[in-house]
């Protein structure tokens, strides 16, 4: 249950019984052929899965360093990976006999995914969504709700990401014996953030494969954003082993130095928060400080567990990309590619750019583009005007 | 610590501010047992909407981690009744637990209640209140297993406090059945002293978990609340109300 010292299960002692009847029907069903069969089943026919993996040549040419390929998770259903894991785990809630769903969400995408997994089979949802933040998204509630789901705005703390969890987990604490709670990224206390790897992992694998068929070599360096960094583990996973760079891309938001960012790993400290043991944005008393960053989804004071080992080791590399750069290349894939990334996959993408222009032409960068970038169209409307 | 039966108060340290915290305390303990003092969190995820408006209004005004030490000192120079710090678990972790085991014995503080820190995670933090004889303290729920309950009873030194409910703290209108359960339950495995919290806000209440066999009771929204009602001026009827609550306690 640990990622070297990192995660754990730091819950008031209700929630211990709950997360251990999620650990153990997640063990028994992971393996179940039945299980896999379904999941396999959804993911192909209804989220769109294998997604491609696509050669972005113009991007290259237009660079003249290494080839640079996109993951095309931006083209699944609902417009980013998060459908991954709500489809795998709204399954798992079915098998465990529960009626309910509650998810957080930041931006809105991963209640958007819960919501679309609630209405797939048929369970009640309930979103946990900051005050501020249902303000700001306006459309991913009014989509949220057309699915069928029911939000609720959290008015306390920073009524932003972190305080929808607070509340999330409130909720589940009175709840759980019919109510699942569908964690939207690699967070939280164990056995949610091994869950949601697993479920993310399909990236890597697929990319594993496609790579290999289109180069016969493996990538030499996989870059990624990371907010909580659900799809950083998904794509990361499979290449742990691999001599293979992966990189992990933070939001500087307006700057490391300006205080207003939410780059966890790159400037927080060591911390407990959501049930885990990782790195968090806080003061020198713990208190968890608000987090800024253009790409709402990147907008987390902490980081899974995983990545904060993955750092510790050494085995991953964490940068960090402000607001800016981010906008640069959302704007530069529209162009040369006819793409619109997500600003969170926008700030790997800004990354990889750089990074690409340093590497020869024989070599290879997999980005990962989490997710489509219509629904930031307002944001970066106000911004350029 | 506890003397049976005990009646334990809880309050949030900072709130409306740290000098009216001192004085609250002082009315407290004319008729509480145990004062439970919550340090100020952001993330304060076990309570219910009473307890986080406090830790709102508290860390608002600016109150530190080494403010409540240095009012749990003020308030020992002046009286016997023991002071227990509620806390998450990050504020100890951030200052390093040593350093916080340390500074609050220093400060007088007799014991710890760390919300989200179940026994499995408390080795470290075990030993070090071990070394600075500072009483430990740990949380059960009505879910919580035999098993549980017995790895809990000895991680806690000065007694267990008993979760009455499926939910976060909060008034409620009546004690919760899963409380009973939970105190016939623990009285079978435990050796420690239980008390029992969340929800328990009328002398009704507490003489009835008294009657059921709890050694203690925690009442804290409820007083919380006066506190949100009458700010700075809450002291007299803070006083008013333990006072009444202490009548459940010593039978009604």
């Amino acid at each position: 249950m640990r990622f070297g010292e990192f995660g754990g299960r730091f819950v008031p002692e209700v929630l211990i019984s709950p997360l251990e009847e999620l650990e153990r029907a997640y063990s028994k069903f992971k393996d179940d052929e039945e299980f896999k069969e379904r999941l396999d089943y959804y993911l192909k026919n209804y989220a769109g899965r294998p997604t491609p993996l696509y050669y972005a040549e113009n991007l290259t040419k237009k660079l003249g360093g290494a080839r640079i390929y996109l993951k095309r998770e931006d083209l699944l259903h609902g417009g980013a990976h998060k459908i991954n894991n709500t489809i795998g785990q709204a399954l798992l809630a079915k098998y465990m006999g529960k009626t309910r769903l509650i998810a957080e969400t930041g931006a809105g995408q991963h209640g958007v995914a819960t919501a679309i997994a609630g209405a797939l089979f048929n369970m009640e949802v309930d979103v946990y969504m900051g005050s501020e933040d249902v303000e700001r998204q306006k459309v991913n509630v009014f989509r949220m709700q057309l699915l069928g789901a029911n939000v609720i705005p959290v008015k306390i703390g920073s009524k932003t990401l972190k305080d929808a969890i607070n509340e999330a987990l409130r909720d589940w604490v009175s709840s759980f014996e019919y109510t699942h709670y569908l964690i939207g990224s690699v967070v939280g206390p164990h056995p949610y953030p091994t869950i949601v790897r697993d479920f993310q992992s399909v990236i890597g694998k697929e990319v594993k494969r496609q790579i290999l068929e289109i180069e016969g070599v493996l990538p030499d360096a996989i870059v990624a954003c990371v907010g909580g960094g659900s799809n950083a583990i998904g794509i990361f996973h499979p290449f742990i082993k691999d001599p293979v760079r992966l990189i992990g891309v933070e939001a500087a938001g307006k700057g490391l130095s300006t205080g207003k960012h939410s780059a966890s790993l790159s400037a927080g400290k060591r911390g407990v928060l959501h049930g885990m043991l990782s790195y968090f944005l806080q003061d020198e008393d713990g208190q968890i400080v608000t987090t800024h960053s253009i790409a709402a989804g990147l907008d987390y004071s902490g980081v899974g567990p995983e990545h904060a080992w993955l750092k510790e080791s050494g085995r991953a590399e964490y940068v960090a990309v402000d607001d800016k750069q981010a906008l640069r290349a959302f704007i530069e894939l529209s162009k040369t590619e006819g793409i619109l990334p997500a600003l969170e996959s926008s700030h790997a993408l800004a990354h990889a750019m750089e990074l690409a222009k340093e590497m020869s032409r024989d070599e290879i960068i997999v980005v990962n583009l989490s997710g489509r970038g219509d629904k930031d169209l307002g944001i970066v409307m106000e911004v350029l005007r | 610590m506890i003397k049976k039966p005990a009646l334990i108060t809880f309050i949030t340290a900072g709130d409306p501010n740290i000098t009216a915290t001192l004085d609250f305390m002082i009315s407290l303990s004319k008729y509480a047992d145990v004062i439970e003092l919550g340090i100020p969190f952001s993330d304060p995820m076990a309570d219910g909407r009473t307890i986080q408006l406090a830790n709102e209004r508290a860390l608002k005004n600016g109150t530190k981690v080494g403010d409540v030490f240095k009012t749990v000192k003020k308030f020992k120079d002046q009286s016997e009744t023991s002071v227990v710090l509620m806390t998450y678990y990050n504020p100890v972790y951030r200052r390093g637990v040593e350093n916080f085991v340390k500074e609050a014995k220093e400060a007088g503080v007799d014991g710890l209640i760390v919300v989200d820190l179940p026994v499995e995670e408390a080795g470290e933090y075990l030993n070090i209140c071990r070394r600075y004889k500072m009483e430990t303290i740990f949380l059960a729920a009505p879910n919580t297993s035999k098993d549980r309950l017995r790895l809990i009873d000895e991680a806690s030194s000065a007694f267990v406090y008993l979760v009455s409910l499926y939910g976060t703290t909060g008034a409620r209108e009546r004690v919760s059945e899963s409380a009973f359960d939970l105190i016939r339950r623990a009285k079978e495995v435990c050796n420690k002293p239980l008390a029992v919290g969340f929800g328990v806000s009328k002398p009704e209440h507490v003489s009835e978990l008294i009657n059921a066999g709890a050694d203690g009771v925690v009442v804290g929204s409820a007083l919380v609340k006066i506190i949100e009602k009458y700010g700075e001026g809450a002291t007299e009827k803070l006083e008013e109300k333990v006072k009444e609550l202490k009548m459940g306690v010593d039978g009604l």
